[in-house]
């Protein structure tokens, strides 16, 4: 199990200095997780630390695809207001 | 140890501000403080109003990382066109930024200060932001260092601050409320979890507190910054201006709000309202009777390099520096002297009288009278069409005094032109003529070298009255010399119909 990177990241680097088993590597044109080393944080801490952090929606997905921040859970901004700026996405 | 702040003369007439050039730190504020606080403050351009037209600045974008968010920002934004804060084009690796301050303090002697501000938080990002403070004060001795940040990891690291001779900190509070703070902040990242609401503010104002009073305990200097949300904290902030002055800050920088809908933050896209210049004065001017007030802030880009309201940041991007040689030595030598000639310059300038209204033969009851002036370096010299700002004065029977700048230029294109997105700007169909007028709304003249026929047939028809006879004089005395020319014609007495009593 581990965790993925989306071309949502905006390369902040926050979640490389969180990330208990410095599974996050530098790389272009956005940072990846080696899914190696990612444990999804299990036994360091109760949630991923690099989903805590990322401050940009869409960013972190799980295995399956699924958003670990989806569109709006940041921002508070409503769904309709993203659909109308162009900023929401279903699904990775 | 409790610092000394600055306090506003105001003038016994008028409500609150300084009457000399200049606010804030204006040089007869600037007196009350203790020689060594003085001597930190009066070269620093982003402290001093007056030494900010004489000496430059930059800032180093090492800090990406941030843990909290801010509905004014948008960690998506990197678009050249912009100047705002939390927005860059380049980020530096440590020794990159060192390669950079070294190449910008060579090519521009004027240079005093070096601050990592961002683009993110700096203490979120200690071991890049430290390893760039360290690395700089053993190379290049003669920067001052500061460092901005929101406060949330700032007790953490304040003792690392204190080690790497850091003596300037700004921290932006903009409320002590948690209540007032859950509608600015939405989440917080703390002890490894997701904070939000209520329960995240509560902790970044607590740490932000406790934070701002290490620092002063220490003797290390602190400027707050605000920003002015009209509606969520604008009351709010003279309560927050009281309580920062009581912790010992030296100043306090209020700054508007800045909420376009093409910037993609929360308060863009959700519509809440920009302070007017008008509510940024009244705020400033209220918490100004608590605490020293700053008014010349350009709000710059966390890559900002040289004076402010100017960026030369595209001189100084990593190709270009990559070919500079820089003789740093020699540098420094020259630096020394180009300080010591502005000290001169400044000195002298302090030591001068200004005009009092009285013996030019203006009535004491005359009204104040609001004057936007395109100035550079603190004469009045640009083109009405070419200032990308103007400085507005408020001229009254008390003396001359700085009240803001009011930039005529749209921040940005908008998301198209920055390629993130599909809105299309608003606000395309007001002509920049017609806006810049309206940016100069309250005021009755305005002074610069030139003025166009259309620009001056608009201004006229909008009550402003265009002045192009007092191009390249000193901005202060050509406010005075117009408010005298504005008096002999009975227009600023009480009795008189006067168009705006500012």
């Amino acid at each position: 199990m581990a965790l993925q990177i989306t071309e949502s990241c905006v390369n902040c680097w926050a979640c490389v200095d969180v990330c208990p088993n410095d599974a996050i590597y530098q790389d272009t044109p956005h940072f990846l997780i080696d899914d190696g080393k990612c444990t999804e944080c299990l036994g360091d801490h109760s949630v991923p630390q690099c989903a805590a952090i990322c401050p940009i929606e869409m960013a972190i997905v799980d295995e399956l695809g699924a958003f670990l921040n989806p569109p709006g859970s940041l921002t508070g901004i409503p769904i309709e207001k993203l659909k109308e700026f162009g900023l929401w996405k279903e699904a990775a | 140890m409790e610092l000394p702040v600055i306090s506003n003369t105001a003038p016994a007439s008028e409500g609150g501000g300084c009457s000399s050039s200049g606010c804030g730190t204006a040089p007869d504020a600037l007196g009350h403080l203790p020689d060594h606080i003085r001597a930190k403050v009066q070269d620093h351009p982003c402290y001093s109003e007056e030494a900010h037209h004489y000496f430059a600045r930059m800032h180093v974008a090492v800090a990406p990382a941030c843990n909290i968010q801010c509905n004014y920002c948008n960690r998506k934004y990197d678009c050249s066109n912009e100047s705002r804060p939390g927005v860059v084009s380049e980020l530096l690796t440590p020794d990159q930024a060192i390669k950079k301050v070294l190449a910008v303090a060579a090519e521009i002697p004027q240079m005093t200060v070096l601050g990592i501000a961002g683009p993110g938080d700096p203490l979120a990002n200690p071991g890049r932001t430290f390893e760039t403070f360290e690395q700089l004060s053993e190379r290049a001795p003669d920067i001052k260092l500061c460092v901005s940040t929101n406060g949330l990891n700032l007790p953490k690291y304040v003792d690392e601050i204190a080690k790497h001779n850091i003596d300037h900190v700004t921290i932006t509070i903009n409320c002590v409320d948690p209540e007032v703070g859950a509608k600015i902040y939405p989440w917080i990242y703390w002890e490894n979890k997701r904070i939000t609401g209520v329960e995240g503010a509560r902790i970044l104002i607590e740490q932000q507190q406790k934070g701002l009073q290490m620092l002063t305990d220490r003797g290390i200097l602190v400027k707050v910054n605000s920003v002015l949300i009209p509606g969520v904290n604008d009351e709010h902030l003279k309560e927050v201006s009281k309580i920062v002055k009581a912790k010992g800050a030296f100043l306090h920088n209020v700054m508007p709000l800045i909420a376009e809908a093409e910037h993609g933050t929360y308060y863009g896209i959700m519509e809440q309202p920009e302070p007017t210049p008008e509510q940024l004065q009244e705020l400033q001017d209220a918490c100004a009777g608590d605490m020293a007030m700053m008014r010349h802030c350009r709000q710059c880009r966390a890559d900002a390099v040289g004076l402010l309201g100017e960026d030369r940041g595209d001189e100084f991007t990593l190709d270009k520096i990559d070919v500079m040689d820089v003789d740093y030595e020699a540098a420094m030598v020259r630096r020394k002297e180009v300080h010591d000639s502005i000290i001169e310059q400044l000195e002298a300038k302090r030591g001068n009288v200004k005009p009092k209204a009285e013996d030019l033969g203006i009535p004491a009851d005359s009204r104040p009278v609001l004057m936007a002036v395109a100035g550079k370096n603190g004469v009045v010299a640009e083109h009405f069409g070419h200032a990308k700002e103007f400085l507005i004065y408020e001229a009254s029977p008390a003396g001359v005094r700085f009240i803001s700048h009011r930039k005529t230029e749209l921040y940005c294109g908008g998301m198209d032109s920055c390629g993130d997105g599909d809105v299309v700007g608003e606000g395309a169909t007001e002509s920049l003529l017609d806006r810049n007028i309206r940016v100069l709304e309250g005021c009755e003249v305005v002074l610069c070298s030139k003025v166009g026929y259309e620009p001056w047939a608009k201004l006229e028809a909008a009550g402003i009255a265009p002045n192009g006879e007092h191009a390249m004089e000193p901005i202060e005395e050509a406010v005075m010399a117009v408010y005298k020319e504005i008096a002999v014609t009975g227009k600023l007495s009480p009795s008189a119909d006067g168009r705006k009593a500012a």
